[in-house]
């Protein structure tokens, strides 16, 4: 084993950990954010027991995602020295403003939330939950201004072996960023809706067998329905916006783009897309595939025809452009097929997946007709759909970070040029393994917990003893 | 060195100044919950102390990071990876800490007191190893010419490190009792200040050992002789303050003196340390300086330009939010108290 397979294992795992519950945060805190609103607007009480439910659920996902965010940071100094000295003055100013922009915002006013419930008047409670929502959102927005510079370098120039800053404002009109930010919030938030539908979709099963409260019953059908419209908003969002994505990627990274469709010669035109198959890296063709003819084409033009170009003469353009050889390393540039071609297949199945189930769910729950409520395997396949945002939001990613392969940051520095030099093999495996039983760990305990409080009964969720009069937090004589 | 590096050299520190000013107290009330207090009401009564606001006193220390990363990149890669195996200590009790308070709330009576518990311990390693870190880091560390730290067991943990990171434990642990001190009523607040008034005796002790140390282990006072012995001094004289404080029940004043000996310990290392912001053992000519280490001027501005807009606001709500929580915690009776 060698420290550049052990830190980029590393990274995986702890980013892919970190990001189960970033958007997880990032989607529920929403979602209370609308109940509470809707709850100042109209006074409905069911509102508010439904944020105060989903709250507690939402605040176990914040704080394993501080928890995991922290070793992000302190990460890329440890075991990405070197990129952080070829990357610290680009990386630098989007990381300083995520923490005085967002972190601040986020904890200071997810404490106000947490410690006021009844004690402040609703509509201040819930500007609270916006503040934190707004302020995880901008968080994203920074974070991801850094990957964006790393997926398409632009407003720097290098000089003395690092990447200078000389165009801050290029960094946030950055193309890629548009893309990455609207298409990871729409995921994020679309996230939030099916938690709140899905997990719904459990008790209402649960409910079959446990008879409950007519209060109870109704908080549980209007979480689904609000769940549902949240999903399906933010999925024709997602999908939109990575469907421009990918014709973004076709022309600023067309080896992502062609491998993400395991096309190694140029196709002919117009194109098929294959919906299944095995890439022979080999011999370099894609064995077994499905295709539907001229499909290809029409997402990427727009029209039936137009022909894309395949790996082979990517890789010629980029050994032209960059070298066989970077920094004495012989380079080989084309990234994972396979796991490229499925992640993207999967994650784009997770949408469209997403968009069915919220359509028809919506639909068999209209008023008079509920007949989603009367079939179990209804209920269990909404429940079920839970899961899939997680692994969407991950093979995403796994499109985006192996698709950049060899590069760390693209067409500048590569991953073997970015590891720590002087970390050893046994403080990375020590470091793996530490995370690896943490997280293990923090999942389980994590699950029960998010277990035990679906067990509580959201008609019952306030405690009457703390129903106090509100105080105006700008009275002196407040709490 | 430009203006914008020594600003940013002087912002870190006081970065992690407030960190341990306001972190800090919070380690101390997690080590008190397991301490001090002597039964699970008291435990929460304690805990609910820092509820609402550790998680943003924490990102003190994320500014810090992400600002040393941001200013002074060269810095920030010599600091953490030469420091892995110490940096994934404190980032393991970190971690461990920061979930504790909600899966204590959330948990049943038994995972409840392992979760204490499990604070408690966090809660001191955190501080501990901490200040091994910076304690070993002023001591001069192995650093060649390209910047990369090759350091052995012996170079992190020695005599005066040790004793920098026990130092640093009493310190928060005692700035944390000054805080339960002020922030509650009942028993917890006679008890907090009971033990207050006896630690101080122990730090005196490891203070007078601890400036010993520094005179033989570092150059701080060769280099800047009246800058050390300036903070040295502060530090002490804070202590003695916040130690009067306690016997005379000024809470308030005892908790701000606390406080203000922990940001006078890093007032000194950043004099110490100036213009170097690591320290090599091997050769002078290897230490880092601000001059190098730094980013570009154009990144600096950028980044100045954003605090100076944007930290008066942070400021703003955070003093808000403390004001808020200016009541005294009472020891929860009838009623659950609400958050954790
Ligand atoms: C799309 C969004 C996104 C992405 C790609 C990342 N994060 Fe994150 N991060 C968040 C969105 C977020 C968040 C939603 O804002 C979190 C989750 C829980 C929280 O408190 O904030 C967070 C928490 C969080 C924290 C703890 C903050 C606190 O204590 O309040 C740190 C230090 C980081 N992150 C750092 C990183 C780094 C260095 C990343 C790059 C690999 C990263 N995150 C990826
Ligand atoms: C937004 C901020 C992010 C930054 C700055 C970032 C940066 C990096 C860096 C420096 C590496 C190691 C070098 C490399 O292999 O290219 C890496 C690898 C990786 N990252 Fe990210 N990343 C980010 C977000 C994410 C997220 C959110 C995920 C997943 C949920 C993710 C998944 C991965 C994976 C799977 C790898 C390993 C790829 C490989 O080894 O080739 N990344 N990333
Ligand atoms: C039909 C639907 C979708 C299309 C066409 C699509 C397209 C894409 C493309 C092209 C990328 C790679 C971007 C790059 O490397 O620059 C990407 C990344 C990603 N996708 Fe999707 N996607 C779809 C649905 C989804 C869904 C449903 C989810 C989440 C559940 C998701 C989550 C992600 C994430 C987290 C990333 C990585 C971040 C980024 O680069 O934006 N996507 N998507």
């Amino acid at each position: 084993m060698d420290i550049v397979s052990l830190a980029r294992f590393q990274f995986a795992m702890t980013t892919v950990y970190h990001f189960f519950f970033v958007p997880f945060s990032i989607g529920t805190a929403f979602a209370i954010a609308i109940m509470e609103t809707i709850y100042v607007r109209t006074k409905n009480e069911v509102y508010k027991k439904m944020a105060r439910y989903w709250g507690n659920i939402f605040l176990l996902s914040f704080a394993v995602g501080v928890v995991t965010g922290l070793i992000q940071e302190f990460q890329f100094g440890m075991n990405w020295s070197d990129y952080s000295r070829f990357m610290g003055d680009i990386f630098g100013a989007p990381l300083a403003f995520e923490a005085l922009l967002a972190f601040f915002m986020e904890s200071t006013f997810i404490g106000l939330w947490t410690f006021t419930w009844n004690k402040v008047k609703p509509g201040v409670h819930a500007l609270f939950i916006w503040m934190t929502s707004i302020g995880s959102m901008i968080s994203a927005l920074w974070i991801l201004t850094a990957n964006s510079f790393m997926q398409n370098p632009v407003g720097y120039t290098i000089k003395d072996g690092r990447a200078e800053m000389t165009d801050f404002f290029a960094l946030l009109k950055n193309p890629q960023l548009f893309f990455e930010y609207g298409h990871v919030i729409g995921a994020a938030l679309m996230m939030g809706g099916v938690i709140v539908a899905g997990l719904t979709g459990f008790q209402l099963l649960r409910a079959k067998k446990q008879p409950v409260s007519d209060e109870t019953k109704y908080i549980y059908k209007t979480s689904m329905r609000f769940g549902m419209w949240v999903s399906l908003i933010f999925a024709v969002l997602t999908i939109a916006v990575g469907h421009a994505q990918m014709q973004y990627l076709i022309k600023e990274q067309p080896m992502k783009f062609a491998a993400t469709e395991a096309i190694y010669k140029n196709t002919k035109d117009p194109a098929g897309l294959a919906l299944v198959g095995v890439a022979d890296q080999k011999n370099h063709e894609l064995k077994g595939s499905i295709e539907i003819p001229g499909m290809l084409s029409f997402m990427s033009y727009n029209k039936f025809s137009g022909s894309l170009t395949g790996m082979d003469e990517v890789n010629k353009d980029l050994t032209k452009k960059y070298g066989k050889y970077i920094a004495g390393e012989k380079m080989n540039y084309y990234p994972p097929v396979n796991t490229l071609f499925w992640s993207f297949r999967i994650m784009v199945g997770v949408g469209m997946w997403v968009a069915l189930v919220s359509i028809v769910a919506l639909f068999l729950t209209r008023k008079g007709k509920e007949t989603l409520y009367e079939h179990k395997w209804m209920l269990w396949v909404v429940a079920l759909t839970t899961f899939l945002p997680f692994i969407g939001n991950t093979v995403g990613w796994f499109v985006t970070e192996f698709g950049r392969y060899p590069w760390t940051v693209y067409g500048l520095f590569t991953i073997k040029q970015s590891v720590s030099p002087t970390v050893s093999v046994a403080s990375l495996l020590t470091s793996n393994i530490v995370y690896f039983v943490l997280f293990t760990a923090l999942a389980i305990v994590m699950i029960g917990l998010v277990i035990k409080e679906l067990h509580k009964d959201p008609a019952n969720i306030e405690n009457p003893q703390l129903l106090e009069k509100f105080m105006d937090p700008f009275d002196k004589g407040a709490f | 060195m430009s203006a914008f590096q020594f600003l940013w050299f002087l912002l870190i520190g006081v970065l992690f100044a407030g960190f341990f000013f306001l972190d800090g107290f919070d380690y101390g009330v997690g080590m008190a919950a397991k301490t001090i207090a002597s039964n699970e009401a008291e435990q929460d009564q304690i805990i609910h102390s820092i509820g609402p606001v550790w998680d943003a006193n924490e990102v003190w220390l994320i500014t810090a990071g992400g600002a040393m990363f941001a200013s002074f990149p060269y810095w920030y890669a010599t600091l953490f990876s030469g420091y892995y195996l110490i940096l994934l200590a404190i980032l393991c009790g970190l971690i461990i800490r920061g979930v504790s308070f909600e899966f204590r709330a959330k948990g049943n009576a038994k995972t409840k007191r392992v979760w204490t518990t499990l604070l408690a311990i966090a809660s001191a390693w955190v501080p501990f190893f901490l200040g091994v870190m910076f304690i070993s880091m002023i001591e001069g560390m192995p650093i060649d010419a390209n910047g990369n730290m090759h350091a052995t067991f012996f170079d992190y943990f020695n005599w005066f490190s040790v004793v920098g990171g026990v130092a640093l434990t009493l310190l928060t642990y005692l700035h944390g009792l000054n805080y339960v001190a002020l922030k509650t009523v009942g028993q917890v607040r006679e008890v907090a200040r009971n033990v207050a008034e006896a630690l101080y005796y122990v730090l005196y002790v490891g203070l007078v050992v601890f400036a010993l140390l520094l005179i033989f282990k570092t150059d701080f006072f060769s280099v800047h002789p009246l800058g050390t012995a300036i903070t040295v001094v502060l530090i002490v004289v804070f202590a003695v303050l916040a130690h009067v404080a306690v016997f005379k029940g000024k809470e308030m004043l005892a908790f701000i003196a606390s406080g203000l000996t922990m940001v006078s310990l890093v007032a000194m290392i950043f004099v110490g340390m100036f213009p170097r912001v690591m320290i090599s053992s091997l050769s002078a000519k290897y230490s880092l300086l601000i001059q190098n280490a730094s980013s570009t001027s154009y990144t600096l501005t950028v980044m100045t330009i954003a605090t100076i807009c944007l930290l008066p606001f942070v400021l703003a709500y955070t003093a808000w939010a403390y004001w808020l929580f200016r009541k005294r915690i009472e020891m929860p009776t009838v009623k659950p108290l609400e958050g954790y």
